[in-house]
């Protein structure tokens, strides 16, 4: 660790604001109801296979993901299934859901709870994939993306390097940093059975220095695992976006428009690596997540191991309940996480947060004139111009919007967080995104 | 001294007589006739470059036009902004029938007002609906509603848009309204219809005043005057002239049916139904289905 790394580009460095670093991951008992959303993931939504009535344990598959792109759903508690019909995603839409009033906690027969720990990894690697596919593993750190996927690398590409992100850049956020803590041994197997699943003789895990303790017990258990090799990087966001963190770990650089695969690497979650250890060692499909449950004002804020499909105000409940001056519930962290309009949203496999901001630090502050400082344009880690991008989304320039590569905008908010006209630049980056995709669709077809 | 200023003027001159030269032969090599009637037509076009009817500009309509006058049939194309009266006039100048097409205007379809459908949560992004539609379901809770952005008002050439400040809900000046459709293609929840302006001088016209397709629950919770899809409008009109139809728990007036009767309009439990005109008899009176909303 003699060389800092970083990518090499933009970047800001938000105040970290990580309250809840040292409070130990503390198991939160279910709820009475859980609404477990079917589409929690990127790609299709899964296809309900229980009915009203039925009678479901831990870990029965209630949604199965058909199409390529899809991830199947399990169900989080025991119970019976109440009604399959819609709940409340993060955005305030009714989607499908299949809803299980809670009864008991009882787990299918196949999963192994015990807390030892399974070294031995004996399944073969078309296995292991078939079984993230089976279990419904996606990316953890947020995005959501099958897991699986990623592991049908497509004739013609060569990949050598897995990179394990445990960077959790957005401040607040602070789950994988006591992941890589509490179950250093664990994620270190789940790499290890994500590295054999590839078939790749380098695994490089890259974490934030402000997480100094998790770099050091990270670097000394990985010394048993040859294959694997532990990265401090700089703190500075978005370092824990793909792109920046393989150019950061190394050195090389994704073009626009192409995926990691292309330049030889996977990437994926500390979180997702816990995933797949559960799954391949422990028969345990994807049925909770560590979330961070934080804000200035929250009394008892820490990180919460939450079963998938619990009401935000649920998990809220067991921090402390909501104080009086929240203006503002985010799902994930501040920089990339969306408001929620309504505490009846569940948390999904992909929540990595519940953030609550009071007033000040909710309100968005006047937008006055650019004043073409050009920070936004420093401050891009893909080397867009915002300033230019909110212009032309503004005046509906969709075709410009395309040739200056909006599409390659990662929305990790820098521009507007450094912004000190506060313009709503990724607003309208985002739309130019949206448009820019329908503009593409139309045309194609 | 003069030798310089007559070289000059000379071999400038030669050089500009050249250029007359090879500019004359090429334009007239190379000619384009121009129906001049395209050009007479467009004048008789409002000249607004709308693109309602369909083509690039009035000169664009006035093109399809004279390519339609030739073939001796311009009865399918229309001007919307200009209407009955400019297509009186092109039909006139054609010697042509025109098609009778309705007089229509843009009429918004929701409800969703500050005291129907009470905001939920407060939105801070930017102020355009395109934004707020792309980030979440909205103020109200309703997925179908109006976001309240006045992206409609914004984009109407004709300010025939503006927005109540006591509703939050734009309203259309009848009087103003061309039927352009840019309302329609602004407004992200696809709450604006471009409909016949109705019977009468009075322009009796009856449309129901909601896009929500969510079972009548779950759309009653968000606002008192959505639709329900019980389907009591769909009864009454069936005894009279079958224009109502009920699809995703929605209920639709079909415009070219309806005979602006407003039989419907009193039986609708969440008063989603609205009239231009006071709806005949009921037992208690009608108020607010009265209401002129466009």
């Amino acid at each position: 660790m003699a060389v800092v790394k970083t990518f090499p580009m933009g970047g800001v460095h938000p105040p970290e604001n990580k309250f809840t670093a040292d409070s130990a991951i503390q198991i939160l008992d279910p709820p009475d109801e859980v609404a477990i959303l079917l589409g929690q993931h990127i790609g299709a939504p899964a296809e309900a296979v229980v009915q009203k009535g039925d009678t479901v344990k831990v870990g029965t598959l209630i949604g199965e993901g058909k199409a390529f792109i899809s991830a199947n759903v399990h169900s989080s508690v025991s119970g019976t299934v109440k009604r399959v019909d819609e709940a409340l995603d993060a955005a305030g839409f009714r989607k499908p859901a299949v809803v299980i009033s809670v009864e008991g906690d009882e787990w299918e027969e196949r999963i192994d709870r015990s807390p030892e720990l399974v070294t031995e990894i004996n399944t073969p690697a078309e296995e292991i994939v078939q079984r993230i596919k089976a279990a419904g593993i996606v990316g953890m750190g947020g995005a959501a993306f099958p897991t699986n996927v990623k592991y049908m690398v497509p004739e013609g590409k060569q990949v050598d390097t897995l990179v394990i992100n445990g960077v959790e850049c957005e401040p607040y956020l602070t789950a994988d940093h006591r992941l890589m803590l509490e179950h250093t041994d664990e994620v270190l197997i789940g790499v290890e059975v994500l590295r054999r699943a590839l078939q790749v003789e380098r695994a490089v895990i890259g974490i934030e220095l402000n997480k100094s303790d998790a770099i050091e017990i990270m670097s000394k258990h990985a010394e048993r695992f040859p294959h694997i090799e532990v990265y401090g990087l700089k703190v500075q966001y978005p370092q824990g976006a793909e792109k920046q963190l393989i150019k950061a770990i190394l050195d090389r650089e994704v073009p626009g428009g192409k995926l990691p695969l292309d330049v030889g690497c996977v990437v994926n979650n500390v979180g997702t690596a816990l995933a797949a250890y559960h799954e391949i060692q422990k028969n345990r499909p994807l049925i909770d997540r560590v979330v961070t449950v934080t804000g200035s004002s929250l009394s008892k804020r820490g990180n919460f191991q939450v079963r998938i499909g619990t009401p935000f105000s649920h998990a809220i409940e067991a921090a402390g309940g909501m104080p009086g001056d929240v203006a503002k519930v985010i799902a994930g962290g501040p920089m990339m996480g969306k408001a929620v309009p309504d505490l009846n949203v569940s948390v999904t496999k992909g929540t990595s947060g519940i953030l609550l901001l009071n007033k000040r630090e909710a309100q968005r502050e006047e937008t006055v004139a650019c004043i073409r400082c050009s920070k936004c344009v420093s401050a891009c880690p893909i080397g867009l111009e915002p300033y230019l991008l909110e212009k032309l989304a503004r005046m509906e320039y969709w075709e410009q919007s395309d040739e200056h590569d909006v599409l390659d905008c990662i929305e990790c908010g820098s521009c507007s967080y450094i912004c000190p006209s506060n313009r709503p630049l990724l607003d309208y980056i985002k739309l130019g995104k949206v448009k820019v995709h329908e503009m593409r669709r139309a045309s194609a077809g | 001294m003069t030798e310089l200023l007559i070289y000059s003027a000379l071999s400038l001159g030669g050089v500009a007589a050249g250029f007359a030269v090879v500019l004359y032969i090429i334009s007239q090599r190379f000619k384009v006739e121009e129906d001049p009637r395209i050009g007479e037509v467009t004048e008789l076009l409002p000249g607004i470059n709308c693109g309602a009817c369909g083509y690039p500009g009035c000169s664009g309509l006035a093109e399809a036009l004279v390519d339609a006058a030739d073939e001796g049939d311009i009865s399918h194309l229309t001007c919307p902004p200009g209407g009955a009266d400019t297509m009186k006039q092109v039909g006139r100048y054609f010697g042509l029938e025109v098609g009778s097409k309705h007089k229509t205007l843009a009429v918004l379809r929701c409800g969703g007002s500050f005291a129907a459908a009470p905001a939920k949560n407060e939105y801070q992004g930017p102020e355009t609906c395109a934004i707020a539609h792309s980030l979440y379901v909205g103020v109200n809770g309703c997925p179908h509603s109006c976001l309240r952005l006045a992206d409609c008002e914004v984009a109407c050439p004709f300010d025939a848009i503006e927005m109540n400040d006591e509703t939050g809900l734009p309203e259309v000046i009848p009087e103003l309204c061309t039927s352009c459709g840019a309302c329609v293609k602004a407004c992200p929840r696809d709450l604006f219809e471009i409909r016949p302006r109705g019977k009468g001088k009075a322009e009796r016209r009856v449309w129901i005043n909601c896009r929500n397709k969510q079972p009548g629950g779950i759309a009653r919770k968000n606002c008192s005057v959505a639709c329900i899809g019980c389907g009591k409008c769909v009864r009454v009109c069936n005894e009279i002239v079958q224009a109502i139809s009920m699809e995703d728990n929605l209920a639709y007036i079909d415009p070219y049916k309806c005979i602006s009767c407003g039989k419907c309009v009193p039986v609708c439990p969440t008063k989603a139904i609205l009239a231009t005109f006071t709806p005949p008899k009921p037992k208690e009176p009608k108020k607010e289905t009265a209401d002129t909303q466009a």
